[in-house]
């Protein structure tokens, strides 16, 4: 009885999970011709041109750089906001997450406000009588809007590993001799690494497939792997060479998360309670 | 007296694993039955199939005479008190205790009648808004009772529910328990791997190992005529030596003869033979057949714990009021009545 | 010393946080539109923000949305968590692994494969599909708050319910339900915020004039800015913080009681354990 209440729940996702990424992989290894579609790796190939491979290269260089600054931000502040420089740690944490809850396109249009020409940024920086910047729809603004989005994403899994190391083994450390920099070497930052290769999915992974952080911040003609898509599907109408950058990016994600788990150690759920 | 429950045959595999392995038993009303055996024995898959939360890979189960093995377990005219109590902590004490009763749509006046009187029974009077989180272990404990007994079951299983509590809260819920027995008259099956407990509350004993009944019987029974040295050892304290059934009422053991009251065994046959603690007695050495030397003493208050090492190397456990200091060469003294012997299994 | 240097770091880290939210609400009373110059206090956005029909159109059918994909989509997930919870072996796994794909997908990848399933299908883009969009992506989130909650149950609990009379039926209803409800009104709060602030997977299966509140602002947006907008913001931030604070004090509350001596307070829901594995 109690498993057929599954029931449902198996249909719901051979229907509309299973089936559509089956149909993305069938686009993707066919191309149309006048007897119908046929297989092919064309569209594969056509990913390989120097073009596309440009805008690949862009994707996860802006995505490694903007997770390795939210790591380099992300991970003081967690320790900081752990340690004993604050006492009402449950308001610090609320204020953290206020953002987070605004919406996402309101969070990266506010960034437009701030980095125009005339904009809030420039007119502080004229007061101060300091040169403008000029830095909208360039890669820095790209950057920018991706460590604004996605820092809480790094610091919140470093910060729940960090509160649960058990102040008994840091002082144990101590009482054997480290001192503070090897006991963060040696004890306290191994612990965690679960919190740092979960923070690092859960930046790197959207800031390579965004398209929307870059349209408005990087402008029209600023591409990156998740505006390709988008064109592709919604402008060329080229369903073929779209599924087959939606394979390897998947196939991309499958492999950074192989890597992952490298340092991940055992296997850990996901869970959301 | 009747039978309620009969076991005929029942055994239950589990993939390669043999939980049960074909076993009869019965049951019969009234009576206080106590499951017992260490972890794994089997005690509690036959609970569990009584109750029919499992069904039996073979064999055939009945309740008052009719074949119930089929039958799903909220057909059935049995309750539970499961180990840790099971309670539904999304309802108060109340609601709990009448969760049967509003299934079986019964009144609003009987059901306030029928909890009320039942949380007087288990002495819970008062208790009923109470949020289950908000109780100790005795408390929770006396609950589950209620629950279950609130639906005057004919049988009442329990599924070691004494386990959770501290020392004296257990003593005191034996007798709660057993009291409880009488006074309702009905049966009950309890689960226990304590066999203090077992002794104390039953009128039958079925201990169990490895998926199989190894005796059946009345606590003094079990206790003074253990069938083999799994029971012997299992109930109480026991010494247990290699001995030699020579004839009738004759055995051969730590290098002595010694008269005893068993017969039918094979001549020169190799038997356990098993002797309680308490009944081995501090003699001067030189009126002894069995001497050795002490080499332990612990007060246990009631009485002493010595062990006494003989010349071929055995230690004695022995229980006695008197004691000798440690290094001290003893005697053990012993009547023939005593002595049990077993045959030697496996 | 070191304090200082400490608290400074997080109040700057606070500042880059808020000063884009912040600009933007300034701007919202701004009377002009120029983002150099101040002109003068005035709320006519916020009334201009309310007499925009698209804006307030897109707000109605992300509400709707919300709610029906969030309630949906709990009922699938519970009775999925309930059915995955009392399977083993091969098929927990491989299950287990299907309902983390939309989750580990790229949103992109889960949009346009919806997008293709349709068209394929050749179901019009609109209402429907958005609503089908959203159930799915919101099901794997409700099923991951439902699951941890019955692997803390009382192992007997189905079994006692049984044990007194009721039918598997109603054991699973009395019983199961009100003790998992925590992690089920979780999980239907998740799926709401995700439905609310999905952008990506609407963008791509939604059509025939039906707009999210995201995908308006995000046309509004490409065409610059826009002080409506700033309005919006101010109000849902304002919104958002209100809905936490009373979150919080009512987790604060409730974390008294629990050390006042009622032991065992319903676990609360901590809104960043909402997104992580805290526990």
């Amino acid at each position: 009885m109690r498993r057929q209440s599954m029931m449902p729940y198996l249909a719901w996702m051979l229907l509309f999970i299973i089936v559509p990424l089956l149909l993305v992989v069938y686009y993707a290894f066919t191309i149309p011709s006048e007897t119908g579609n046929v297989w092919s790796l064309e569209n594969f190939t056509r990913f390989f041109e120097p073009i596309y491979l440009k805008v690949l290269w862009r994707s996860v260089y802006l995505a490694v750089l903007s997770t390795m600054i939210c790591l380099l931000l992300g991970y003081p502040a967690a320790m900081i906001m752990v340690g004993n420089a604050f006492t009402r740690k449950s308001a610090l944490m609320l204020l953290f997450v206020v953002p987070m809850w605004m919406n996402f396109l309101l969070r990266t249009y506010a960034w437009l406000t701030l980095l125009e020409r005339n904009g809030f940024i420039n007119v502080l920086l004229s007061a101060l009588r300091l040169p403008r910047l000029n830095i909208l729809y360039t890669n820095s603004a790209v950057i920018l809007g991706m460590v604004y989005n996605f820092l809480p994403f790094m610091v919140l899994p470093i910060y729940s590993v960090l509160s649960k190391i058990d102040k008994d083994v840091i002082e144990a450390a101590g009482d054997l001799g480290a001192n503070s920099l090897k006991v963060f070497m040696k004890v306290v930052f191994p612990l965690s690494l679960p919190g740092v290769v979960s923070g690092i999915t859960m930046v790197f992974m959207p800031a390579l497939t965004t398209f929307v952080i870059s349209r408005l911040l990087g402008g029209g003609q600023f591409t990156l792997v998740g505006n390709l898509i988008e064109q592709q599907f919604l402008v060329v109408g080229d369903w073929g060479f779209g599924s087959a950058i939606s394979v390897i990016m998947i196939l991309l994600i499958l492999l950074s998360m192989a890597i992952m788990s490298f340092f991940e150690g055992e296997e850990s759920e996901v869970a959301l309670w | 007296m009747k039978n309620i429950v009969e076991l005929k045959d029942v055994s239950k595999l589990y993939d390669e694993t043999v939980a049960l392995g074909g076993i009869d038993l019965v049951i019969k009303k009234n009576e206080f039955v106590t499951l017992l055996g260490p972890s794994g024995c089997g005690k509690t898959t036959t609970l569990r199939l009584i109750g029919g939360f499992e069904q039996p890979t073979t064999g055939s189960i009945f309740f008052d005479d009719v074949d119930i093995t089929n039958v799903p377990p909220h057909k059935r005219k049995v309750n539970t008190v499961f180990q840790r109590y099971a309670l539904f902590s999304h309802l108060n004490v109340f609601e709990n205790v009448a969760f049967g009763l509003r299934i079986k749509k019964l009144s609003e006046n009987a059901i306030v009648e029928k909890v009320d009187k039942m949380l007087s029974l288990v002495n819970l009077s008062g208790f009923e808004k109470r949020d289950i989180n908000s109780l100790s272990g005795g408390q929770q404990q006396r609950v589950a009772i209620a629950r279950a007994l609130v639906n005057e079951p004919e049988v009442l299983l329990l599924d070691e529910p004494l386990a959770a509590l501290d020392l004296k809260l257990r003593r005191e819920m034996q007798h709660e328990l057993k009291n409880m027995q009488q006074q309702l008259g009905i049966t009950f099956v309890f689960v226990t791997h304590d066999q203090e407990e077992a002794l104390s509350m039953s009128d039958t004993v079925v201990v169990m190992q490895d998926g199989e009944i190894q005796q059946i019987g009345s606590p003094v029974d079990i206790y003074n005529e253990p069938i083999n040295s799994f029971v012997a050892d299992f109930i109480g304290e026991s010494n247990i030596v290699d001995g030699i059934m020579l004839e009738d009422r004759l055995v051969d053991f730590a290098g002595s003869r010694f008269e005893c009251v068993d017969s039918g065994f094979g001549k020169n046959e190799l038997v356990d033979v098993v002797i309680r603690p308490e009944d081995l007695v501090l003699i001067p050495a030189e009126k002894a057949k069995l001497t050795g030397v002490v080499r332990s003493v612990n007060f246990l208050g009631v009485h002493y714990e010595m062990i006494i090492e003989a010349k071929d190397g055995a230690r004695w456990l022995v229980h006695s009021t008197i004691m000798e200091p440690v290094g001290t060469e003893v005697g053990l003294g012993l009547e023939p009545m005593d002595i049990h012997i077993m045959k030697k299994v496996g | 010393m070191v304090r200082f240097l400490k608290r400074s770091y997080i109040y700057l880290l606070f500042v880059f946080l808020y000063m884009p939210i912040a600009v933007l609400m300034v701007y919202s009373f701004n009377d002009s539109r120029s983002r150099g110059t101040w002109g003068g206090f005035t709320l006519k956005w916020y009334g201009s923000l309310f007499r925009d029909r698209t804006i307030m159109s897109s707000l109605y059918s992300t509400l709707i949305i919300g709610v029906s994909a969030a309630l949906i989509a709990t009922v699938i997930g519970t009775m999925a968590a309930i059915g995955i919870h009392n399977s083993r072996g091969f098929l927990k796994k491989l299950i287990m692994n299907i309902t983390y794909i939309p989750v580990l997908n790229p949103e992109i990848v889960t949009a346009i494969s919806l997008m293709i399933l349709f068209v394929f299908a050749r179901v019009r883009l609109g209402y429907l599909t958005l609503l089908l969009a959203h159930i799915t992506f919101n099901i794997p989130y409700v099923i991951l708050s439902v699951l941890p909650k019955l692997r803390q149950l009382n192992k007997h609990l189905y079994e006692a319910a049984l044990d007194l009379g009721s039918t598997p039926a109603q054991a699973l209803w009395k019983v199961i339900i009100p003790e998992i409800m925590p992690g089920i009104i979780t999980g239907m709060l998740l799926a709401f915020t995700l439905s609310i602030d999905d952008f990506v997977v609407s963008f791509f299966t939604t059509g025939s004039g039906v707009s999210t509140l995201s995908i308006t602002i995000f046309s509004m947006a490409r065409q610059g800015i826009n002080p409506k907008i700033n309005a919006l913001s101010t109000i849902m931030f304002v919104f958002v913080l209100a809905l936490l604070i009373i979150v919080n004090v009512r987790q604060a509350r409730d974390e008294k009681k629990e050390r006042n001596g009622k032991i065992g307070a319903k676990k609360q829901v901590s809104p960043y354990a909402l997104e992580f594995g805290d526990s």
